[in-house]
Formats: C-alpha cells, structure tokens, sequence
C-alpha cells in the first residue's frame, strides 16, 4: 500500500507505517539520507496519530433510513 | 416315580436366568429409547445425603417412572426440586438391574414457567450450533483501530451512555451511529434484527455493537431469538455483543464474532485506550531515534579511521549535519508529545472538577429528587410539563417509578408541608 506523506489513510494505516519505519530504521540497512527521511515521515504520522488522539466535541449520530438511503441525524 | 422331566414341562424352551432377561429388557429398553424430554409432576423426591444424588418418580394422572439425578448433575442446579413441582426432565431410560426397575437418569431439570424459556433457549442453541452458526470459522476479525462503530441499543438505557463515554475517552476521533431500537417487549427481536439489516445496507461502519444492559431473562429474550441470531450471522460488518451482566450469556452471544460481557465492556474492546497508544507512539520514535543515533555515531568513527589512516579529507559536516537534523527532530518529537499528554491531562483534570461541581448528587442527598418524564427521558421543571402519565423520579438513594394523577402548575414549593422535617427543623436554628 502507498500512502502519502501527509495524509495517512487511516489511523491503522497510519499506525502500521509507523511500526515499518520503526523496523526499518532497526535494521539498519537503508542508505544514512533514506533513514533520516524515514525519520522525518515518522514524525509526521506521530503528529497525525497524536492529533486523531486528542479531544473533540463529538455528537453522536442517529441512523435514519430516508426512502432508498440512509440519513444521520445528530442527536442532542 | 411318576414326576415328569422339566424339559416336558417347558416344552421345550429356553430357560432363562433372572440375570439373562434382566440384561436382554435392558438392552432393549436403553438401545431403542434416545435421550428424550418428559413432562411431568414431581413426586416422592429424596436427595440422598451422604451421596448427594436425587431420587424421584414422575407421574400424570395415569402413570409414573423413576428417575435418578446423580449429583454430578443436580449441583448445577438453580432451584431445589420438590414435591408437586411441575418440571420437564431431559435423559436417557435405563435399567436398573438390582431392583428389576426402569427409569430416568436425569441429565437436565427445568421447572415448567422459567423452564419454557430455558427450554426454548437451550433447543434453539442446539439448533443453531448443528447449523454451524457458532463456528469459530464464521468470526469476522473487529478491527483494531475503527473509524466509525455502529451501535444496536435503547435510545433510553444505559448502555449507550456508558458506550458512548467510554468509548470517547478511549479514542476520541471515532465516530458514533446508532441505530435506536426497543431492546424488550413485543417486536424487540424485529427491531434488533432490522436494525443490523439496516447498518449492513448503509455499510459505512467498521464495526456493530449490539446489546443491553442487564436484566431478568425474560427483559433480554428479545437477544436469545431465532431473528436476532440470524441476523447476526448474515451481518458482513463485525458484532461485537454485549448483552446484560456478566453471568448472562445470550444466543446473541454465541453468534456474534466476539462475546463482551457487558456495553462498557465492549466500549474497552472496541477501541484501544489513547493513553496506551501515545505510550506506543513514543517507544516506536525513540527506538527509530536511538537506532539511527547508533549508526551515525559508528559512521562518524569509522571517519575518523579513514581520516587517520589515509589522510584523506572528507567532508565531515555531512555526517555532523544529519547527526544535528537528527537531533533537533527528536527535540520536537518529545516536546510535541509531552507537551500534548500535558495537555490532554489538564484538560482531563478540568473536566472532572467540573462534573463534580455539576453534579446533582449533593443536592439529592439533601433530600431534592430529580422528576423525568419516563417516555421521553426530559427533566421535569414545570408541572405543565406533564399532565399525566408516569414519572421516573431519583432520589439521592434509588429510583421510584410513579404515575401522575394530578398536575397542579399553580403551587410553588412554599405551600409544600415538609412534615417529615418539621420537628427536627424546631429543635434547631433554623436559618434559612
């Protein structure tokens, strides 16, 4: 799987590249550049991680059906 | 002398030992009879002491049979048999060759009442299981990490309370859906069912949740039906089932791709804790940090070697430059990490004095309740709120579920008599 740098697909995907690098970079067989890129992308899912970690004003949401389809309503 | 032979006699036939028939009715009877039900009333019971096995015979109006119950069996009783006690036996006829006797050897006992429902459950486990609905096989993995989880529960019980707190707490960016049905009651199992049905159509959840709080058998039957179960079954999105107290297990339970005992039980399976994974976060970084560290220091000595040996000018800032990115990385990593646990663990702290300080409890201990409005769950302010119908009202210790006979809007808590703490209140200093 491909991602972008900037934007994991998801938290899972997000976590597994995590623990890739951290693989890698254990063992030790990457040109010294590609490990410190490695690093830095690291970095950058750690921050995304943490920010999918942190507190948010969440509503729960009511599953409607709406003729063929479905609608969420926010519940109170 | 004129005695004839006992060959003449029998003409013949067979003789037969008492042993020899014994053993043949005994064959018989045990071969061509499977295991079966009986309904019956209880009589002549004895629960022999020191050897703790169960002796009884079961009769209606025109017959009787013996039956055994060993103690291995009767320990897991849940009643204690009796006289008169009408009961549904489940066994096997066998013969007992001492006394020439036949009867029951009892595996199972269920009193007739609470035992329709046990037995429906226990025939429909059977069935469902020959079917191979449990089968380990058919269990869908949960997700580790879910971005949307659907939940099958009450609009009104506590088990969405307690899933949607919890499951907050633990990983805050997931999104909740539920889908509102009646979890007891006529049309419970329909809903339930329909419910699933309906999470599968819409499609966007990783997960389902579906379940109650506790209660009587009877409150979570709607969980131990054929409707649910199949359902259950068919779902291609996971369930995770989460149905009543720990010691309740539901058909729902066997079906469902994972067994959690209770909804906060499940709100902890479903998600991993935060905490937990900022924890993880951090060990993966350091580690890469501390690995890549390693290499540059041996990178930079196996320079100094070259340098040394062969004189031989290389350009060192290079190493040094990536030794110094290296590290300002790190710097902020840490920095950014710490600074957002702190964060969070403020926030957290906050929050709860908060919820202490909002909270009713001290109030209700000083002898206020607080009046809902049982169909819609609404606080009750004002009498005019509700003119009839009933109430659910919380006082500091316990609940009272009452019915309003008369609203009266004009009275205000002035005219009310409080009889109760009237002596007290004039023995003391009244200040207020």
């Amino acid at each position: 799987m491909t991602e972008k740098k900037q934007e994991p697909r998801s938290f899972e995907a997000a976590m597994q590249r995590l623990e890739e690098i951290a693989a890698a970079l254990e063992a030790g067989d990457l040109p010294l550049e590609e490990s410190v890129k490695l690093f830095e992308e690291g970095m950058e899912l750690t921050r995304y991680c943490a920010s999918r970690l942190e507190e948010a004003e969440r509503k729960l949401k009511k599953l409607i059906r709406r003729g063929e389809g479905f609608e969420l309503e926010i519940m109170e | 002398m004129g005695l004839p032979q006992v060959e003449e006699l029998l003409g013949g036939q067979y003789v037969y030992t008492v042993s020899e028939l014994t053993r043949e009715i005994k064959i018989l009877l045990e071969e061509t009879i499977p295991p079966v039900w009986v309904r019956g009333e209880i009589t002549n019971f004895k629960h022999h002491q020191p050897s703790g096995h169960m002796y009884f015979s079961l009769k209606d109006e025109r017959a009787q049979i013996r039956c055994v119950m060993w103690r291995s069996r009767n320990l897991n009783l849940r009643f204690i048999p009796a006289d008169g006690m009408k009961v549904y036996v489940h066994g096997r006829v066998v013969v007992y060759e001492a006394r020439g006797e036949y009867q029951i050897e009892v595996e199972e006992l269920l009193p007739v009442g609470i035992g329709e429902l046990a037995l429906a459950f226990e025939e429909l486990k059977r069935k469902l299981k020959e079917e191979g609905l449990f089968d380990p096989e058919h269990k869908k993995p949960i997700p580790r990490y879910p971005e949307r989880i659907g939940i099958v529960t009450s609009e009104t019980g506590a088990a969405i309370r307690d899933l949607v707190s919890i499951i907050w707490r633990r990983f805050p960016s997931v999104e909740l859906i539920l889908c509102p049905v009646r979890v007891q009651g006529e049309g419970a199992a329909q809903e339930i069912a329909a419910a699933i049905e309906a999470f599968n159509e819409y499609g966007q959840v990783d997960v389902l949740i579906v379940g109650r709080g506790g209660g009587s058998l009877e409150d979570l039957w709607a969980f131990n039906e054929e409707i649910v179960a199949r359902a259950i079954f068919r779902s291609r999105i996971p369930i995770i089932s989460a149905v009543g107290h720990e010691i309740d297990f539901s058909i729902a339970d066997f079906v469902a791709d994972q067994r959690a005992p209770t909804p906060s039980a499940a709100a902890e399976m479903v998600v991993p804790d935060r905490r937990e994974l900022l924890r993880r976060i951090q060990l993966l970084m350091s580690k890469s940090y501390r690995h890549l560290e390693r290499r540059i220091a041996h990178l930079r000595d196996r320079l100094k070697a070259i340098q040394s040996s062969y004189a031989f000018r290389w350009p060192e800032n290079l190493v040094s430059q990536h030794r110094q990115r290296l590290d300002e990385l790190a710097r902020r990593l840490e920095a950014g990490l710490e600074h957002r646990l702190e964060v969070q663990r403020h926030k957290l702290e906050g929050l709860t004095q908060r919820l202490e300080s909002l909270s009713p409890e001290a109030t209700l201990r000083r002898g206020y309740s607080i009046t809902l409005d049982e169909g819609t769950g609404r606080l009750l302010r004002e009498a005019d709120q509700l003119k009839d119908g009933r109430v659910c009202v919380q006082l500091w210790r316990g609940r009272l579920k009452a019915e309003v006979t008369e609203a009266l809007p004009g009275e205000t808590w002035r005219t009310l008599k409080l009889k109760t703490s009237r002596a007290s209140r004039r023995r003391g200093s009244d200040a207020a």
